[in-house]
């Protein structure tokens, strides 16, 4: 059964062009059945109606498929439940009188925008530079023409999960998107469709991610651990093998 | 206006590529002089830009996420149908267009769901060259499952998240335009408005969302792909951003909206469970094949589920359609879940929830094959409601879903506005009066891919279209009034906040011109929706300033635009006294409770023209002929 509970927030209030700081309020009276976000929109409706401006966070689907959604809670992303995004936590992972810290994700190239909105526009940009096969409406033959392991198709599927939330990024001590390009670079490595561009597609995804800034792989595997899809850092050894072998010019 | 919907001649199978020889072609070199603008990233707008691009044309993309990969299709689940007929098992082009025009009960366009039938292939051919890892047997060759309204297997699948591969599909096709130059992106970016310049659709007013200054584009021709309105019931299962503005602004500026009546509502859905709720979570239509639907026989029965002695369970479904029992069509199992709890028979805290039980089948399969089946659905159950579905009974009730009207388009999903193009969810004309499983994602990539791309080039190459620049008159002043508009809701400055308007006027709808529609209610709705606008025009607060990040001015504003958009989708619903497919009119029934079609009065298109702000709309009819399909009465007992 719910109950009703009471919350401390601090959370991090940054305007463009400012230094951030935290504030602290009070949710009052939350259904343990709401969800972490709902909860976010109660206060936020509280604080709109003191004449406070609310609290920017991003959220779109709510049921952990489009990757708007992720803040650090208490210092972990998406408050650190197994295979859950924030919009999918619900208050009752919370006692009455806890206090929770809610930050933006912390990463050198997600800037933060406001409150705890961070640009992650340099996912997309690593994407461009080959997460995708190049292939141009009107050019596939029969969908039927090649058939394809089930094993392949499955791990392909299991990479292809990636919802591109950052969290990874975030977990990451080195700020590192590895877990994120490695999903991509796996999904086609293991396809037979992807293989005509495998090499520079390895090679430019991983130039691009170095070029934004974002760090290397020190194998802490926290990235694995923060990915709300659950996947694999064995991706990742994936990715090196491409990115060798590419080198190699092979 | 003219409704002109240039259905070309010829015989039915042959009408696409004969249309795609007829039309004016737009010379390879030439097509780097016009430019394009499509608003949306969404299935149909994603794929649309990237193809649109690799043709050759300069397509400015425009976004309000942070990022083209976040937009509604992604939270797609079941799949996508084509008429492959990789099973053997008697599907073809002709089966996948007469299901759809019987699902949509007859209120479709015969030959443009032809067409969506004929290219289905084709899209599956390009995902899987995409390298869409669909589901596949263990000889390597793709896996086909069966959907509600179809006697064959021809849904193709990537486990529960086909929307999501589909659209990264998409979505990578569209970074790789936006690496060559193809495409100029532009997210976070909100369409504001739709400029007309000398009758012609040629720009849009956006405004960005980091700085909030607005933005003049101009364009040879612009294509919305910004799908549909659930949300103007508050609460639905589309994403908390979906919203109606940028049709209803074209709407404004002359393009017809048909059939905003027709919305589905998807009865499997986790039912509200406070006055917090922010949004609604579907469960797969699926667990209907194993789950058994029930309430109490007693009203006011508040005790638990395993408390409730087998013969004072009322299984209603199978009880009242013995042959089709809990596999009943989306539209009957929500109206009837709606009477039960009419009844007093709902359970749960709130009473608006019905019992889905898979005990016997857990009994009659084992736990760990119903875990196999529908393991990642438990779970998602148990996440939100925390309560353990293996041994309770899950808790469900029906919720807004898609909507199949939408702006109305031609052959060529052109508007009545010249110029301005609507594709997937926002035009009206496949789907009819109610939408197959399915069948969403296969239009939205079918009108992206391979329709627009093939029909944009006839207006770009016989209109004239003189060169406009970006400070023409008509686009000062669209900014202008824009800036007017955001400056107003600002200065408002009342006591009640965005959401709470938003949810009153989504329960006035909800309970007026929801599952089921009567004459009394939506005059009550007609005659109630104008005071909630104006008391929100009055009284609404929307903290913060316009020349930054403000969530709260992007909501107001899109609300802002239900509040009218409301009252067009009564209207109609109070026109249309016929029942058909996901409209049920009370009025309108058979004796199996059945929607009653009036096929004499109603076999039409009904294209609503805007008049101005204090006036009624113009009804504009399109008649609907049908050549080759019959027009029966369902019956599901």
């Amino acid at each position: 059964m719910s109950e009703k509970i009471n919350i401390s927030l601090k959370v991090w209030r940054q305007n463009r062009g400012e230094e951030g700081r935290f504030e602290v309020y009070q949710a009052s009276e939350i259904d343990t059945d709401a969800s972490f976000l709902e909860m976010m929109d109660i206060v936020n409706e509280q604080l709109t109606l003191n004449g406070v401006e609310p609290i920017a966070f991003e959220h779109d689907c709510r049921e952990g498929i489009c990757g708007c959604c992720g803040t650090l809670v208490n210092g972990k992303t998406h408050g650190s439940h197994e295979r859950t995004t924030l919009c999918q936590l619900h208050m009752r992972k919370f006692k009455n009188n806890d206090q929770i810290v809610i930050e933006p994700f912390r990463a050198k190239p997600f800037k933060v925008i406001k409150d705890l909105i961070v640009d992650r526009n340099g996912l997309d940009a690593i994407i461009s530079e080959g997460g995708y096969i190049s292939v141009k409406t009107g050019n596939a033959p029969e969908a039927a023409t090649t058939p394809i392991q089930r094993e392949f198709a499955e791990a392909a599927m299991d990479a292809a999960q990636c919802i591109g939330c950052g969290a990874c990024v975030a977990a990451c001590p080195n700020g590192s998107a590895m877990l994120f390009t490695a999903a991509k670079v796996s999904q086609y490595a293991l396809l037979p469709q992807g293989h005509p561009e495998r090499t520079r597609r390895a090679k430019d995804m991983v130039k691009k991610m170095d070029e934004l800034g974002f760090g290397n792989c020190s194998n802490e595997y926290e990235c694995s651990v923060a990915c709300p899809k659950g996947i694999d850092v064995k991706n990742i050894a994936r990715l090196n093998r491409e990115f060798i072998k590419a080198s190699l010019g092979k | 206006m003219k409704l002109d919907s240039k259905i070309p001649d010829g015989p039915m199978a042959e009408k696409w590529t004969n249309h795609k020889f007829n039309v004016k072609l737009v010379n390879p070199s030439n097509k780097r002089k016009y430019e394009v603008i499509v608003v949306g990233t969404g299935l149909a707008g994603a794929s649309a830009a990237a193809t649109m691009a690799e043709l050759g044309y300069k397509v400015q993309n425009f976004t309000y996420s942070d990022s083209p990969r976040r937009a509604h299709s992604i939270a797609a689940q079941g799949g996508i149908n084509a008429a492959k007929n990789y099973p053997n098992d008697g599907d073809s082009v002709y089966r996948l267009f007469y299901d759809t025009v019987k699902g949509g009960d007859f209120r479709s366009r015969e030959a443009n769901v032809y067409r969506l039938a004929e290219v289905s292939n084709a899209i599956i051919d390009h995902c899987v060259a995409q390298g869409i890892p669909f589901a596949r047997e263990y000889g390597g060759y793709l896996d086909n499952r069966s959907f509600g309204g179809a006697q064959v297997s021809r849904t193709f699948y990537a486990r529960g998240q086909t929307g999501q591969q589909l659209l990264l599909g998409a979505y990578g096709a569209l970074q790789k335009e936006v690496k060559k130059g193809g495409v100029v992106m532009h997210t976070r970016s909100e369409v504001i408005d739709v400029v007309v310049i000398d009758g012609q659709a040629r720009g849009i007013i956006s405004r960005n969302l980091v700085t909030g200054e607005l933005t003049r584009h101009v364009a040879d021709a612009v294509v919305l792909a910004t799908g549909g309105y659930s949300n103007v019931f508050f609460l639905s299962t589309n994403a908390m951003y979906c919203n109606a503005s940028a049709a209803w602004r074209a709407y404004k500026k002359g393009a017809a909206f048909a059939n905003p009546c027709y919305t589905q509502i998807h009865p499997t859905c986790i039912p509200i469970h406070g006055e917090y709720q922010s949004k609604l979570t579907l469960m797969s239509e699926s667990l209907r094949n194993d789950g058994r639907i029930w309430v109490p026989k007693k009203v006011g029965d508040k005790r638990p589920a395993n408390e409730i002695p087998e013969d004072e369970r009322d299984y209603y479904l199978e009880r009242k359609y013995p042959s089709f029992g809990n596999l009943v069509p989306r539209d009957l199992a929500s109206r009837n879940a709606k009477q039960v709890c009419d009844e007093g028979r709902g359970v749960g805290s709130t009473g608006q929830a019905v019992y889905l039980d898979f005990a016997e089948a857990i009994e009659r399969l084992g736990r760990d094959n119903i875990e196999a089946k529908y393991g990642n659905l438990f779970e998602m159950y148990n996440r939100i409601t925390d309560e353990d579905p293996y041994t309770t009974p899950m808790r469900i009730y029906p919720a807004l879903h898609y909507t199949m009207g939408g702006l109305w388009v031609d052959y060529n999903l052109m508007t009545t506005l010249p110029g301005l193009y609507a594709i997937g969810e926002v035009n009206f004309s496949d789907h009819g009066a109610n939408r197959l499983g399915a069948s969403a994602l296969m239009q939205g990539v079918a009108d992206g891919y391979f329709i627009l791309p093939n029909t944009i080039n006839d207006y770009l190459a016989s209109a004239d279209l003189p060169k406009v620049e970006a400070d023409h008159p008509a686009m000062l002043e669209a900014e202008q009034a824009a800036e007017k508009k955001l400056a107003k809701l600002l200065a408002i400055n009342g006591s009640r906040t965005v959401d709470d308007f938003h949810r009153e006027l989504g329960q006035l709808l909800w309970e007026n011109c929801g599952m089921s529609r009567n004459e009394q209610d939506l005059k009550k709705a007609l005659e109630r929706i104008p005071q909630i606008r104006e008391a929100f025009w009055k009284d609404v607060n929307v903290p913060g300033s316009a020349a930054d990040l403000n969530q709260a001015l992007e909501k107001a504003n899109r609300v802002a635009d239900f509040m009218e958009f409301a009252e067009l989708m009564v209207r109609d619903a109070l026109n249309r006294t016929e029942s058909c497919g996901g409209h049920f009119r009370t009025e309108s029934q058979t004796d199996e409770g059945e929607a009653l079609r009036d096929d004499e009065d109603f076999t039409y298109v009904a294209a609503w023209e805007f008049q101005g702000d204090d006036q009624e709309p113009v009804l504009h009819k399109e008649e609907l002929v049908f050549e080759e399909v019959k027009l029966t009465q369902r019956s599901y007992k």
